[in-house]
């Protein structure tokens, strides 16, 4: 006999026949096809999945769904009402819109129903209680004090039965136009609030199959076996691939082709993710069933751990070419000349560790396989074009036969760039002409996509007496893991950045990107540079410290200035905004504590320190090292009076969506609302290239700003010639054009040019001024971005536990076009950083994952949230769109050296090596204490 | 994913013990399974056949006076735990505890019953638990009986229940008398498994100055949930001074049996931190009295 759960769900009586081992998640999900409940661990970790049941917030998906009978359920899709037509928010829906706490909105969902859930107990929450109840729904674009902001509105909302009050504290860009640069809200952010977004985990096609790889799950061996024969005999079992079924080229990546897409009998398995063979079957359970049944034999090797003992002599080679993926170099000047004149030399090596995304959505890829031979892949991708080559070189197609269709994406920060699923579901779906779904588990999102690079620095730095800075040698190795990913370049930025945002007249620096037998690293936010300046920038400190020098103005005295030549020799003549990050972040900390970097004891608790710590840094917008670096953008009038602005750059949460169309909406002179955004088509959109190096406000936002102004100019030329009058005439202004005295609607322009048999619409191919390779001289790099930022921490002396009190951040962005998406980057940069600093630790133990699910690898959630002060400094550079430049990664570089130092300042204890371990502060203060008692 | 393939609801004990006798292949009981759950999809768990879920059995859910006693139903979400008036006025500790627990999505569905069942030296509510001096009440298909709280413990994730045929019911408290009180600490590091480095419960009596009966819990502090008993021994009856304190604390270390956790923490920094934390424990519950 069938168990049946009957259940209220959103207000609908439903009556479900039991399905074994379900939880709730997904019969939401499955069976009731309300997927605004989003899966993004499976372990009660993220809170994604979060409904009410019974009127209490709940993790669905370790929910049994049998559970749920006879009880009442709401989920995202319950808050809104349909008023006749029009979609009604609820209060905390509009007010997470307004404030812009909806970035890559995967969680907000969930965070939307633990805050429904908490207003309904208490309406009237303060901080403390938003902390509580928010705790375990985490939010990877980390934009937690809007959240709380929002929350806060909306309580007050719902107590007043007022308006949701707008965010007062973020201000407009000191350039004035009419629309840039002014608060305007996410075109995509309603319907991330409804949870009507569709991600590509919640599309479903008609005959889907489900797809599952086999792991090596050893880090470094010789496949001997690999017995399919299991797998293929299993029931509901249609189609189980191995390497022999690759049709063209065996390996991809995104530099260099050395990834195989699976693992050929004979050949080297180089970490635990490493594909082996895929199955598609019918239904997600079987695919995992025949993957578990698929079996392999290997000749195990030793395991390359770590990039020191990579290059060390007589150890295997992982690749053909050798252990070393690239020599990096900077030379600037005369090493030795530097430092016989200087006064001080300090020497000193740090290490930083592997840290993950953690993207709340994980990867999933979905290939649809056309009637006239073509393939459709459905994926979150950061380099949509890429994904197509990629595809069709592994299919031995053209590249036109596949079309990406990016979909909505759950956060990327850099690990959505390299092909995960992509290749194996296109050959999944050309194997069974079906449609196929490949959706990694947290799991194997953790073991298989590229982290970031745990590196070794050496920083030995010399100065004069006064402060000046002559000399700065680094050496770092850096641990690209099995595959080169993006590793070189990530490695080159490192490098490039490794004496921090100063101006030295002599500096070498050697990089060592190595191979090893750990998961591959690429790029994550900070590209390399998250890394290096945690190493400089505590040697700063150290340095002031030996020089008694305030640190704030040792910084003052070297830094980055225009005029300045950067390490790689390139001249900054423009928008170069250092300096006054520094005075405005020194004068803001000022304002709370005089003497900042002087320890204070809690006067109620004499264990307890607190005290500021102080960091800068720099970061290229743009490829740079001589890569062309281009973006294409279409611009098209419709017949109704509307645009649409097209190109292939991602939308991962960041906010370029916005850049596009508030761009456009400028130079058509319209509201917003009369533009759409299309991105992330490879048949319907121009290659916008990579999102990736803080690039796309710059290039993107370039080509759609000329691709709109090509067309204002075409449409002036049409009513030129029509109405006989000079094209300068024709003024665009106020959501019309105004020509000879009379105004036109959009809609008049279509009809009038479409008449003349032209099509208002425009492509523009921007490509961003020309920059030199490294160790050429001249310009690396196109923009630079700085920013500064203060943390206050307070220690605890007993248990060495930190907490980090306050931050201050500045960032010069050149011009903050997207405001409310920028306080985003700001907010959730901070958080990132500290992230890096205190909480996060990918851990390999000779190869093997140790942090292989999300319980064992923590991020940060509300409750360690500081209160962040953002302060936006706007020195415009001319080539950008309206002065601006990027912000994705500068937001989070300086946080981890500003926390590292305001440990050091609290309590004397010198971080040294990633992440804060409280025990060794500990452990150096007892130590201390019994060295001085004795 | 097959985790189960049946899933029973009974309403009362008795259903509940027979469900896991009469199941047609491995059967387990489940209440939160914030834990069962993910070990099951994760692996740590063979697949069963049954599931018995124990949250539709009212006495389960019960949380009430029961003539000395506060009876809490181990199916009790840690989340009503945590709010509910009666152990405001009379398990302080337990409160502080549950309130620690995860975060409230799985306070919402975790159980008190499923915390002990786990036997981890560490757990928050079974730390508690052992301070407050609960029994357990356990069922079989034989009937049900009560057991003093520490003697549930084999050893680190084992309890001596055997959960294929017996189901804790719920825990028997002591109410609190007019100059009792209790509190519960503990310190966690940002990184990792979200387990306590180190937590620490105290009951404790006061006659005016004097420490009356104690009762002193430290996770981990050994394999099973650590009472010690010499640390109580030597304040009871004694004036709480910085003198009989550290008398306390050196018999609290001597008896405690603290361990290296790999990457989480070393017996060292425990054996260093743990005065800092008792202390505080101690003083909170005794400014209570």
């Amino acid at each position: 006999m069938t168990n049946q759960i009957s259940l209220t769900v959103n207000s609908k009586p439903y009556t479900v026949d039991a399905v074994p081992s379900e939880t709730l998640s997904t019969l939401l999900r499955e069976r009731l096809r309300l997927t605004g409940t989003k899966i993004g661990c499976e372990e009660a970790e993220c809170g994604a999945c979060t409904v009410l049941v019974d009127g209490e917030p709940m993790m669905s998906c370790v929910y049994p769904a049998e559970r749920a009978n006879g009880k009442t359920v709401t989920t995202i899709e319950g808050l809104a009402e349909r008023v006749h037509e029009e979609m009604k928010l609820h209060p905390l829906q509009e007010a997470f819109v307004e404030h812009g706490a909806v970035q890559c909105g995967f969680c907000i969902p969930g965070q939307i129903m633990t805050a429904y859930a908490l207003l309904k107990r208490n309406p009237n929450p303060n901080s403390a209680d938003i902390r509580f109840a928010l705790k375990d729904t985490l939010c990877r674009c980390a934009g937690y004090p809007s959240i709380e902001n929002a929350i806060i509105a909306a309580a007050e909302a719902l107590r007043t039965g007022e308006p949701v009050k707008l965010p007062t504290h973020i201000p407009d860009s000191v350039h004035e136009h009419k629309t840039v640069g002014r608060k305007h809200l996410r075109p995509e952010a309603v319907e991330k609030v409804t949870g009507e977004a569709i991600y590509t985990d919640d599309l479903k096609f008609d005959g889907m199959l489900y797809a599952k790889a086999k792991r090596a799950m050893i880090p470094h061996g010789f496949l001997k076996k690999l017995d399919v024969s299991k797998a293929k005999a299993l029931k509901g079992v249609v189609a189980v691939l191995t390497a022999t079924d690759v049709p063209a080229e065996k390996n991809h990546g995104l530099v260099i082709y050395d990834w195989p897409v699976m693992v050929r009998i004979g050949e080297r398995v180089r970490y635990v993710g490493d594909a082996l063979a895929i199955v598609a079957a019918q239904s997600e359970e079987i695919a995992e069933q025949a993957a578990a049944l698929i079996e392999a034999e290997f000749d195990l090797q030793p395991v390359i751990t770590n990039p020191v003992m990579a290059r060390q002599a007589d150890v295997p080679q992982i690749h053909e070419k050798g252990n070393l993926l690239k020599h990096i170099k900077v030379r600037k000047g005369d090493m030795e000349k530097g430092f016989a004149s200087a006064d001080v030399i300090l020497e000193h090596t740090f290490h930083t560790q592997t840290t993950d995304h953690a993207f709340i959505e994980p990867e999933c890829s979905i290939a649809v396989p056309l009637a006239d031979g073509r393939m459709e892949i459905y994926v979150g991708s950061q380099i949509p074009y890429q994904d197509r080559t990629q595809v069709a070189r592994v299919m031995g197609w053209d590249e036109e036969r596949v079309r990406i269709v990016g979909q909505l994406m759950g956060g990327g920060f850099g690990g959505k760039e390299d092909v995960m699923g992509q290749i194996h579901v296109a050959m999944l779906a050309a194997a069974t002409k079906r449609p196929v779904k490949l959706l990694f588990d947290r799991h194997e999102s953790l073991l298989v996509h590229p982290k970031r690079h745990a590196t070794q620095i050496r920083v030995k730095i010399g100065a004069k007496k006064d402060g000046r800075l002559v000399a700065c040698e680094t050496e770092l190795y850096g641990d690209t893991g099995a595959y080169a990913s993006l590793g070189e370049k990530v490695m080159t930025r490192a490098t490039t950045h490794s004496a921090g945002p100063y101006d030295i007249e002599h500096v070498r620096a050697d990089c060592f990107a190595m191979y090893t037998n750990n998961p591959p690293s690429g790029a994550f936010r900070g590209f390399g540079v998250t890394q290096s300046a945690f190493a400089v920038e505590s040697m700063m400190d150290k340095l002031a410290e030996s020089l008694n020098i305030d640190p704030v103005e040792l910084r003052r005295i070297n830094a980055l200035h225009v005029g300045s030549i950067t390490n790689t020799g390139q001249e900054l003549k423009e928008s170069v905004g250092l300096m006054e990050c520094i005075d405005r972040v020194d004068a803001e900390m000022r304002k709370h504590d005089p003497h900042p970097f002087a320890p204070k004891v809690d006067p109620s608790n004499p264990d307890i320190v607190r005290a500021w710590g102080f960091a800068a840094a720099y970061k290229n917008t743009g490829l740079g090292g001589g890569a062309p670096d281009i973006s294409g953008a279409d611009v098209e009038l419709y017949a109704d009076g509307t645009f649409q602005v097209r190109s292939s750059a991602a939308e991962l949460g960041q906010g370029l969506v916005t850049v596009m169309r508030l761009t456009v909406a400028e130079e058509m002179g319209v509201e917003p609302d009369q533009v759409r955004v299309l991105v992330m088509d490879t048949d319907l959109t121009p290659n916008g290239g990579p999102t990736t190096a803080s690039r796309q406000t710059f290039v993107t936002g370039n080509a759609s700003r000329y691709a709109a102004k090509t067309l204002r100019d075409e449409i002036a030329a049409s009513m030129a010639e029509k109405f006989d009058i000079r094209p300068e005439k024709i003024r665009f202004e106020g959501g019309v054009v105004h020509v000879n005295g009379h105004s036109m609607t959009y809609a008049e322009i279509y009809k009038e040019m479409t008449a003349m048999g032209q099509h208002p619409r425009v492509r523009y191919e921007y490509e961003a001024p020309k920059t030199q390779p490294l160790g050429t001289g001249g310009d690396m790099h196109f923009a630079f971005s700085f920013g500064v930022q203060a943390a206050e921490v307070e220690v605890n002396k007993l248990t060495g536990e930190v907490s980090v009190l306050k931050v201050i951040s500045a960032n010069d962005v050149g011009m903050a076009i997207n405001p409310l998406g920028l306080q985003g980057q700001v907010e959730g940069g901070v958080m990132m950083g500290l992230g890096n600093c205190i909480t996060e630790e990918f851990i390999v133990d000779n190869g093997n994952v140790v942090t292989d699910r999300l319980a064992r690898y923590r991020m940060p959630g509300i409750m360690l949230t500081p209160e962040i002060t953002s302060i936006i400094v706007e020195h415009p550079i001319a080539a950008g769109p309206y002065g601006a430049k990027g912000v994705g990664e500068i937001s989070s570089i300086p946080t981890t050296p500003a926390i590292t130092n305001a440990i050091y300042n609290a309590v004397g204890v010198r971080v040294d090596k990633l992440p804060v371990d409280q025990e060794m502060i500990a452990r150096e203060l007892w130590m201390r204490e019994s060295a001085a008692s004795s | 994913m097959n985790l189960w393939q049946e899933y029973k609801r009974p309403v009362s004990v008795p259903e509940a013990v027979q469900a896991l006798a009469s199941a047609a292949g491995p059967a387990l009981p489940v209440a939160g399974g914030t834990d069962l759950l993910l070990d099951l999809k994760q692996g740590r768990h063979t697949p069963v056949h049954t599931l018995v879920d124990l949250t539709f059995i009212p006495e389960m859910s019960a949380l009430e006076a029961r003539g000395d006693s506060l009876f809490i139903g181990a199916a009790v979400p840690v989340n009503r735990v945590a709010l509910d008036p009666l152990t405001a006025a009379h398990a302080q500790a337990l409160v502080e505890a549950c309130n620690l627990i995860a975060g409230p999505q799985v306070r919402n569905t975790a159980t008190l019953g499923g915390n002990v069942a786990h036997a981890l030296p560490a757990a928050d509510g079974t730390i508690a638990l052992t301070a407050l001096n609960a029994e357990t009440e356990v069922a079989s298909v034989t009937g049900t009986r009560r057991m003093p709280f520490t003697s549930l413990f084999a050893g680190p994730g084992k309890s001596v229940i055997d959960k294929t045929k017996e189901i804790i019911v719920g825990f028997y408290l002591p109410l609190s008398t007019p100059h009792s009180a209790s509190c519960f600490k503990r310190i966690m590091r940002p990184q990792g498994v979200a387990l306590p480095i180190l937590n620490c419960a105290v009951w404790l009596e006061r006659d005016g100055d004097i420490v009356g009966d104690i009762r002193i819990a430290v996770g981990p502090g050994g394999s099973t949930p650590f009472r010690a008993n010499d640390a109580e021994g030597t304040l009871e009856g004694k004036t709480l001074t910085e003198e009989t304190f550290n008398l306390t604390l050196d018999a609290l270390l001597a008896q405690a049996k603290f361990r290296d956790s790999a990457r989480r923490a070393s017996a060292e920094y425990r054996r260093h931190i743990v005065g800092g934390l008792f202390k505080d424990v101690l003083y909170t519950a005794w400014g209570r009295t």
